[in-house]
């Protein structure tokens, strides 16, 4: 019985205790300043920045590995708020990423789409009206041209229009 | 070499964890919508059912039975579950922060999925060696993401079809799941164990 105890207890303990080292080598030590940048940033998650989403950035801008300006939905502002959080110089938004932001929009041709629904389930924005098995259309005022609904279209009814046409 | 061999295709295909032998159903349901999060969703499974079933027989073998204490078995099977559970979601927040968003809450489940559990239970059961034990594992993963993979790829495919309203949903991929089982019973009978 006694046994039965420590050997349980024992257990436990040398798992969580694995658990915890495993914790400390994975888990960044600059978690907190990655926690205050994401909050700056957009967080959409639209992944033009060239990392899968908001929080990868966030924390390759911690650990110094990224420039402040690879943000093209939150622009300038954003540029701003972050040089102003890491005492950095404000730069101007990297072109090469493109000026997608209120720059360009997605449009649906209405009479190819077949309501598949996979770009609304995609769109950081929720900027993709319509339901299943109905054609879509975009909110152009909500899109933030990330070109995410573009790869799910299994019928290719999305591009990209400049804004001012 | 060949019993090792024939261990997984008997795990992962004869005696298919899901449609065979019917455990670990509520993760199929409830992960199998993109094919993407399904993907992962076996991977991540497979990450803990394979250490899981090692380290359950370790402790067994080592711990429990030198000391007599065989009938603690389960509750020590469930803590190795958990911990296993914990490192996979570690290591899959640190290295792909995007698949632990898209998984979100099904990565604690795979604690409370059955065929975990139900893997270490029978490896015990049937005394296998530590090499077999792990081959058994990883075979009941494999079949567990096989399965997965391929009920998701045909639930994107239902999405757009023409279903009738009574069927559709939830009731449309228990019908897919049950042609699917009665695919795998073809199986029956090619390995042993």
């Amino acid at each position: 019985m006694l046994t039965g105890i420590i050997i349980l207890v024992g257990l436990a303990t040398g798992l969580s205790a694995l658990l915890v080292i495993v914790a400390r080598l994975l888990g960044g030590s600059n978690s907190s300043a990655a926690d205050a940048i994401e909050n700056l940033l957009p967080r959409i998650q639209c992944a033009q920045c060239g990392y899968p989403g908001c929080r990868p950035y966030a924390e390759a801008i911690a650990s110094n590995s990224a420039d402040i300006n690879r943000c093209p939905p939150g622009g300038a502002e954003t540029i701003r708020a972050l040089a102003e959080l890491l005492g950095r110089d404000p730069m101007p938004l990297d072109d090469s990423l493109g000026q997608a932001s209120m720059q360009k929009s997605a449009l649906i041709e209405e009479s190819i789409c077949i309501g598949c629904n996979r770009c609304a389930e995609v769109c950081p924005v929720d900027a993709i009206a319509g339901v299943p098995q109905r054609m879509h259309t975009i909110i152009t005022s909500h899109c933030t041209g990330c070109e995410l609904c573009l790869p799910p279209c299994p019928v290719d009814c999305i591009s990209m229009v400049s804004r001012s046409a | 070499m060949t019993e090792l061999g024939l261990i997984i295709i008997a795990a992962a295909l004869v005696n298919n964890f899901v449609l065979v032998q019917f455990l670990g159903l509520c993760p199929l349901m409830g992960a199998s919508r993109r094919l993407e999060g399904a993907v992962g969703m076996g991977l991540a499974t497979g990450l803990v059912l394979t250490t899981a079933s090692a380290l359950s027989h370790l402790v067994e073998n080592l711990i429990l039975i030198p000391f007599g204490l065989g009938y603690l078995r389960l509750i020590a099977f469930i803590l190795i579950i958990g911990a296993a559970v914990q490192l996979t979601e570690l290591l899959l927040s640190r290295f792909s922060p995007l698949l632990h968003r898209v998984l979100g809450l099904y990565i604690p489940l795979i604690a409370s999925n059955c065929a975990v559990l139900g893997v270490a239970l029978l490896n015990s059961t049937a005394s296998r060696s530590l090499l077999a034990a792990i081959f058994y594992g990883a075979g009941a993963a494999l079949g567990f993401g096989l399965v997965l993979s391929l009920l998701a790829g045909l639930r994107e495919r239902l999405e757009l079809a023409d279903i009738p309203a009574p069927f559709r949903g939830n009731a449309i991929a228990l019908i897919t799941a049950g042609i699917l089982s009665l695919a795998f019973l073809g199986f029956t009978g090619f390995a042993r164990l």
